[in-house]
């Protein structure tokens, strides 16, 4: 009976989405106020029961229900029990059943949280939150109901993909979709800001926080991401340019021009027909982002199933909520009073450049993307871009933006002049100049990007310190910490990136046990393969040394895992980390003389991408607790103010 | 300057950043899009030598061929009519047997021979490379998706 509580679970969930709709268009229509009231707990209510929902369906996959078409399918009785509960959203109809639960918890939270919103405006956007939700229910509940029954019961299930089977993915995807959901809020709050025409600093002071917690969570969920492939795929690459990865790299790139804006139209009052746009684009780009991974379009690790038909139903979905909400802000941008004003040379000028080169950077994103499978419509060819064209469109707009980055917080509101900015960025500026110099000197294999890139990151990482440049250190607020540390994150990434690419030292061999292979400093020694045993998979282990310089020897093990459920291997990959870098070693394949293959890389400094990636997330994070805290404290004062009157 | 005016720049900005973006990624595209070829499509359509191309068939059997450095691999993509050597150093993935499919990606060099710099097989049971969907080759080709759908 557990499935079928799921499955009414669910049933109620999106009739309370239903209600909550209902109430905000009636309440809007006939302007009855007490409507009104009744919206707040229905969203709550709703959030509750598809959150149940959501985990029956892992308690089912705890307890190996092979009653239940889906466990049988994705899980066996002898995985591990993380695995277990991973599995649950490492198919298709989980991930979808997640993706509306937390959309219906974020619903809630807004339900809960939200004090900042004119009445009005809060219930238009409860009242879209509920439309998209609705959307997402259908499609679960007519299309891929996870809680369909098997019978006859099987014995036992089919496993899951060995790949997926990673403390990776037991975080990956919930991260990162709390972070699509998520922007569904910024979503939300932009068409019932464009519904009450109520667009403006209150208003963007309430979705900001909102904004800054879903891109904290997209930031994370790419740098899992990343590493999970990195150590995951052995390839050695951090990214791939997948389809699948820039889905994920589409929305974050739409959140951080957002976040920024939002901020211009919450300090000045500027931007507000741009940062309604940005809002909608941003979980615009995360729907087409799902679309894209869970329609079978692209085939990857990601595509759990290929089926067309439900690949129309999502399809359709995009056409009614994009279309909708770009139809809306076509009606009503005209209605929108334009902001206040500025100069070019100005904080809102160096924020407006961020996000036209951010926005430059998702259309050619989004061009690479999608243009293999417009190519395929029209015609019988067939193509897939990789790589270097993404490299070698989006790298020097990421360098000109990274540049801006580090002038922006140094500028101020309104108007500024130029000669008063060089003078504050002088030391920046002649850092990276002398990097620069220094680089080219002293370095041989570093390519244009590259040193430009590792040039820059030196100037940035002062530059992102600058403001707190004679300020009272305790008093300076925590979000423009907040912002250094999420900007100087960005100079850390830049670093990682530009030295693994440049600095990777690589070596393939067919290696005897007992050889010796020399990479950079370290000495590696190859002595055995042993067979070693975990829980569903057997798997042969090198037995390798490592030694960098004269320190200490470290054994490492790279694997070929087989796999029994699937009758298929993986190969895991042997990290050796030191402060400077990571040995990183895949074992290949035996010949007939013994031999066996080794790929061995020394990447210099490549975690900086990882911790760069953490600190970005760190800043936004702090941030977003910094506004809230100030938003807190000013509505007590006003609370204040007005007891003493 | 007025409000009208401010608006006026900032759309004009944002469409010379759109169509700066837009023109980038063409000129980009133009050069750097893959194309995906059949070993059939070799020989029609002899792409230039040097050029980045995306190859996909199926490994022939027999023609897996180890060579002395124990990490340069040899074999022959086939797709029913037409066949291709192709030159592979590196470690091969877990799924590259002969009799399945690949993908691989990589350049011809001038005397025919496909250099490919990454391979890519079959991810699992249920997985076929995209491109090698239309081919019809072999039963193990067609997909087995059991008890999913």
């Amino acid at each position: 009976m557990i499935a079928e509580t799921g499955l009414i679970a669910l049933w109620l969930a999106a009739s309370m989405a239903l209600l909550q709709f209902a109430l905000c268009a009636i309440g809007l229509a006939k302007g009855q106020d007490e409507l009104f009231k009744a919206i707040r707990p229905v969203a709550i209510a709703q959030g509750v029961l598809v959150a149940i929902s959501f985990l029956v369906l892992v308690w089912l996959f705890v307890r190996s229900d092979m009653s239940v078409k889906l466990v049988v399918a994705n899980s066996v009785a002898i995985k591990p029990m993380l695995y277990k509960i991973s599995g649950a959203w490492g198919n298709h109809e989980g991930s979808m059943l997640l993706w509306i639960a937390i959309m219906g918890v974020a619903g809630a939270c807004i339900g809960i949280f939200e004090r900042n919103l004119k009445a009005k405006t809060l219930v238009a956007t409860l009242g879209a939150q509920a439309f998209i939700s609705i959307g997402f229910y259908a499609y679960l509940l007519i299309a891929s109901n996870p809680f369909e029954r098997i019978f006859p019961v099987p014995a036992d299930g089919q496993g899951l993909n060995p790949l997926l089977q990673d403390v990776g993915l037991a975080l990956h995807p919930p991260t990162l979709y709390i972070g699509y959901v998520g922007l569904s809020i910024a979503f939300s709050f932009a068409v019932g800001a464009m519904i009450t025409r109520d667009v403006g600093p209150e208003f963007a002071k309430a979705m900001r926080p909102w904004v800054l917690g879903a891109w904290v969570f997209l930031t994370l969920g790419i740098t899992a991401g990343s590493y999970w492939a990195y150590y995951e795929l052995g390839w050695g690459g951090w990214w791939f340019w997948d389809p699948v990865e820039n889905a994920s790299l589409m929305p974050w790139l739409a959140a951080t021009a957002l976040l920024h804006s939002v901020t211009v139209l919450a300090t000045r009052d500027g931007l507000r027909a741009w940062t309604l746009m940005l809002a909608v684009v941003a979980f615009s780009m995360s729907m087409i982002g799902t679309f894209l991974v869970r329609s079978g379009v692209l085939t990857s690790v990601h595509a759990f199933a290929v089926d067309p038909e439900r690949g129309s139903f999502i399809l359709a979905l995009l056409a009614i909520y994009i279309g909708g909400a770009m139809a809306l802000f076509a009606l009503r941008v005209g209605s929108v009073k334009e902001g206040s004003q500025f100069e070019p040379i100005s904080r809102e000028g160096a924020l407006v450049a961020n996000n036209l080169l951010l926005s430059a950077i998702l259309g050619i994103v989004f061009i690479g993307t999608l243009y293999p499978l417009f190519v395929e419509g029209m015609s019988d060819e067939m193509i897939s871009v990789g790589a270097p064209y993404f490299n070698l469109a989006t790298g020097p707009i990421a360098l000109i933006l990274v540049a801006i980055m580090a002038a922006g917080p140094l500028l101020r509101w309104r108007r500024d002049s130029a000669k008063a900015l060089l003078n504050r960025i002088s030391i920046p500026v002649f850092l990276t100049a002398a990097a620069l110099f220094a680089l080219v000197l002293f370095t041989t294999s570093m390519s244009v990007l590259p040193l430009i890139g590792m040039a820059l990151a030196a100037g940035i990482a002062v530059a992102s310190f600058a403001p707190l440049w004679k300020r009272n250190l305790r008093r300076t607020p925590m979000h423009t910490y907040g912002m250094i540390i999420a900007h100087f994150g960005i100079a850390v990434a830049l670093v990682g990136m530009a030295s693994e690419t440049s600095f990777t030292e690589e070596k393939l061999v067919a290696a005897k046990p007992g050889d010796e292979i020399m990479v950079n400093d370290w000495k590696i020694k190859f002595h055995a393969i042993e067979p070693v045993a975990g829980p569903n998979w057997t798997a042969l282990e090198a037995r390798v040394t490592a030694q960098y310089g004269d320190e200490a020897i470290h054994e490492i093990a790279p694997q070929n895992r087989m796999f029994a459920s699937a009758q298929m291997q993986t190969s895991e990959a042997a990290l050796l980390t030191r402060w400077n870098g990571q040995l990183y070693v895949v074992l290949g394949d035996s010949d007939e003389q013994g031999r066996w293959q080794l790929r061995i890389w020394w990447k210099p400094f490549v975690t900086l991408i990882w911790y760069g990636g953490v600190l970005i997330a760190l800043g936004g994070l702090l941030a977003m607790i910094g506004r809230l805290r100030r938003a807190g404290r000013q509505k007590k004062q006003r609370a204040y103010a007005e007891a003493m009157i | 300057m007025k409000a009208k005016h401010q608006r006026l720049t900032l759309a004009v900005l944002a469409l010379v950043a759109l169509v700066g973006a837009g023109l980038l990624a063409t000129f980009a595209l133009r050069d750097q899009a893959n194309y995906f070829y059949t070993p059939s499509d070799i020989v029609e359509k002899k792409p230039v030598a040097g050029k980045a191309i995306r190859l996909g068939g199926m490994v022939e059997e027999g023609s897996i061929r180890h060579e002395e450095d124990g990490v340069t691999v040899n074999f022959i993509v086939h797709d029913g009519t037409a066949k291709q050597a192709v030159m592979y150093t590196g470690i091969t993935p877990d799924l590259f047997v002969e009799g399945s499919g690949v993908v691989a990606d990589g350049k011809l060099t001038s005397d025919g021979m496909f250099v490919a710099d990454n391979l890519l097989a079959k991810h699992d049971e249920n997985y076929i490379p995209r491109e090698l969907e239309g081919i019809d080759m072999t039963g193990n080709m067609t997909k087995t998706d059991t008890l999913v759908e």
